[in-house]
């Protein structure tokens, strides 16, 4: 169990060096989220070649061809990018200042705060703009609450995970309520929302979320990314070198409480991104540390796939993008707890 | 059998302080029989139209009495599945905290009562079932299947209460985007399935109660029979085997008789969460730790905090109702995270 003498340095596949294979991941997840995005695009009751799609994008379409591109399926598809992003940064964030693999958003309680938030909305029959300040501020709100219940005299990443736990399962309990409490109509519209959805997205949902990534990414990945990986060293190391613990912490919390909830104000809570992207993208770039931007393209990758997917897996059916990542994220978890277990991590 | 003769398992003590401890039990069990019998009256007396203990006597015996409608119709049922339902949740809660050695473990948390729910949700959606007698073997086999993976996954004899939770979480989160997804794929499911997934006495029918009568009676002999061998194994495996228990066959027979138990349960009125969790803690403070007391107190006692989650809902959203599942997961989930806060520590 316990390892004795210098670790073995780790000697990467194919000699590239550490920081190159990094960026060559995320151009790679990017690339892919893009081919899945094009194919989105082109599937449909209109359907279209990806060299139509692409031409379109790029200014060359017919006036129809226009109008399916940009007003109907491009909204969707730059949804899913997004949200995909924004949830796999926020899980990536979180996993680093928990040091633990485990501490994602979905087990954290932040994910059922913003859907009590949104259904309440629904409930008392709010516009979707509301619905999505609810999302939001319900989100903020469950994690003000978890993160106060968790800490004593300093956060631990096992007292974190549990009381998120058990605000989940209180908040679990709070959104059936509220699920019944609404007409079969509006409770329809809450369950679908509750799953996680990217049906019938249009401009106006994205825009939020793209100001709120435009501003919150580069602080993230530029301003804190290397303080993050100095402070998963340990928080008094992290100070002899200059780092501002409590601050830096601060400012990463409320950026991931809020990229999560905007996330799920566009899409829904979408579950299992933010948790499994991190991890894949840990897999895939073989280094150590929070490995945000790998991440965050995995995560763009992941829902639009996942998105892909649920489009086209049951033919006539559509299904919501939340159960096919629920499903999938679940079971990969579970995979991840036993393969833990073995190695004698947790 | 794995049953063992001799040797006290409790902590050793002397004649006249075993006497006071066993008048303490036997004055706990007394006290659970009474209240139980209380809440039975209330149970059965308070709601849209209230009846006094004597109109509820007499309306349970003489058939010509005013409330022999209201008693007999919609009160009785109700009531005896409360008493069923609590009965099987917390003699399970009490085996699984036994089994698991791991004061967090609840059928709900850990994602037994998921596994029931995502079986009946394909039975309901899928095959079509709609009557209990269908329901109840689709959730055994889920019931069944969860527990043992959940065990497996969390570690089974080396178990912590961190990581048996997380698995448990996870199963819960995967299973449940399965369950929505199901819902939303067929609107006739979600209209039954909202009203069932929160766990809810309401839909007591008479034929429910007595379908599910001995599945629960299965179950608890299993578990009174299995109190002494899982008292032994509380001390360890090698300390159960040289008191003569066979822990592989005890932990076994655990396990069949908490998926009885819970499968049946849920069938019948929904996952309810934190029944499991309270009973045994509230039982343990009581009696003590022997599990000879502590389960027949259990079964008494889950009962009074069930039908009196179902009353409470009946009384505070008049002329509504609160659903039983909800009321206990607001008044359990804060008593999780006390435990958390207490138990896990920095």
């Amino acid at each position: 169990m316990t390892a004795v003498g210098p670790m073995p340095v780790r000697r990467v596949a194919g000699g590239i060096p550490l920081r190159l294979r990094a960026v060559a991941v995320g151009a790679g997840c990017l690339l892919l989220a893009l081919v899945f995005g094009v194919l989105a695009v082109g599937g449909g009751d209109y359907p279209m070649s990806p060299s139509d799609v692409v031409r379109t994008l790029l200014g060359g379409g017919s006036p129809a061809e226009d109008f399916v591109v940009h007003e109907l399926r491009l909204p969707r598809v730059v949804t899913a990018l997004l949200v995909g992003a924004a949830l796999a940064l926020a899980g990536a964030v979180f996993q680093s200042l928990v040091r633990n693999p485990l501490g994602s958003p979905d087990l954290l309680g932040f994910t059922q705060g913003s859907a009590a938030g949104a259904l309440l909305v629904v409930v008392t029959g709010g516009s979707s703009a509301a619905l999505a300040g609810g999302a939001v501020l319900g989100g903020v709100v469950a994690g003000l609450v978890v993160y106060v219940l968790a800490w004593r005299g300093g956060l631990h990443g096992h007292r974190l995970v549990l009381v998120g736990i058990g605000a989940t399962a209180i908040l679990t309990g709070v959104n059936g309520y509220l699920l019944t409490r609404g007409r079969l109509m509006e409770a329809a519209r809450a369950m679908l929302w509750l799953t996680g959805s990217l049906d019938g997205r249009g401009w106006e949902d994205v825009l939020p979320l793209l100001a709120a990534m435009a501003v919150l990414a580069p602080v993230v990945l530029i301003g804190c990314a290397r303080p993050l990986a100095i402070t998963e060293m340990g928080d008094d190391l992290a100070r002899g070198l200059g780092v501002r613990v409590q601050g830096l912490r601060l400012t990463l919390v409320a950026a991931a409480v809020l990229l999560t909830s905007l996330a799920a104000a566009a899409a829904g809570p979408v579950s299992f991104v933010a948790l499994t992207a991190p991890h894949l993208a840990r897999r895939m770039t073989a280094a150590p540390g929070p490995n945000l931007l790998a991440a965050t393209c995995t995560g763009a990758a992941l829902l639009t796939g996942a998105d892909l997917a649920a489009q086209r897996l049951f033919a006539g059916h559509q299904l919501p993008v939340g159960v096919v990542t629920g499903v999938l994220g679940g079971g990969y978890l579970v995979w991840l707890l036993a393969a833990q277990r073995k190695a004698g991590r947790i | 059998m794995v049953v063992m003769e001799s040797s006290q398992i409790s902590a050793p003590a002397g004649p006249p302080r075993k006497r006071a401890e066993n008048g303490r039990r036997a004055a706990a069990l007394l006290g659970s029989a009474i209240a139980l019998a209380a809440v039975l009256v209330l149970s059965l007396g308070l709601g849209a139209r209230q009846l006094s203990p004597a109109e509820v006597w007499h309306g349970l015996v003489d058939a010509d009495s005013a409330a022999y409608t209201v008693v007999h119709q919609m009160r009785l049922p109700r009531t005896l599945l409360g008493l069923l339902a609590g009965v099987a949740l917390g003699v399970a809660g009490g085996v699984m905290q036994a089994l698991t050695r791991n004061p967090l473990a609840d059928p709900g948390l850990l994602g037994i009562n998921a596994g029931a729910s995502a079986a009946v949700a394909t039975a309901a959606t899928i095959f079509g079932v709609a009557t209990f007698q269908g329901y109840v073997w689709f959730a055994l086999a889920g019931a069944a299947a969860v527990s043992v993976l959940v065990y497996a996954v969390g570690g089974g004899r080396a178990a912590t209460p961190a990581r048996l939770a997380l698995a448990g979480a996870a199963v819960n989160a995967a299973l449940y985007s399965y369950v929505n997804g199901t819902m939303l794929l067929d609107a006739a499911s979600l209209e039954t399935m909202r009203f069932w997934t929160v766990g809810s006495l309401a839909s007591a029918q008479g034929e429910t109660t007595a379908m599910m009568a001995p599945f629960v009676a299965a179950g608890l002999l299993l578990a009174l029979a299995l109190a002494r061998p899982l008292n032994a194994l509380a001390l360890g495996d090698d300390s159960a085997r040289s008191l003569g228990a066979h822990p592989a066959r005890v932990r076994a027979g655990a396990i069949v008789a908490v998926t009885l138990l819970c499968g049946a349960a849920t069938a019948a009125c929904g996952p309810i969460v934190f029944v499991g969790l309270m009973v045994p803690h509230l039982v343990r403070a009581l009696t003590g730790p022997d599990q000879r007391w502590m389960l027949p107190c259990c079964a008494l006692l889950a009962p009074v905090l069930l039908l009196g989650a179902d009353v409470l809902g009946r009384l505070v959203a008049r002329p509504g109702e609160l659903q039983a599942g909800i009321v206990t997961a607001v008044l359990g989930g804060p008593l999780f995270l006390y435990f958390v806060r207490r138990k896990v520590r920095a």
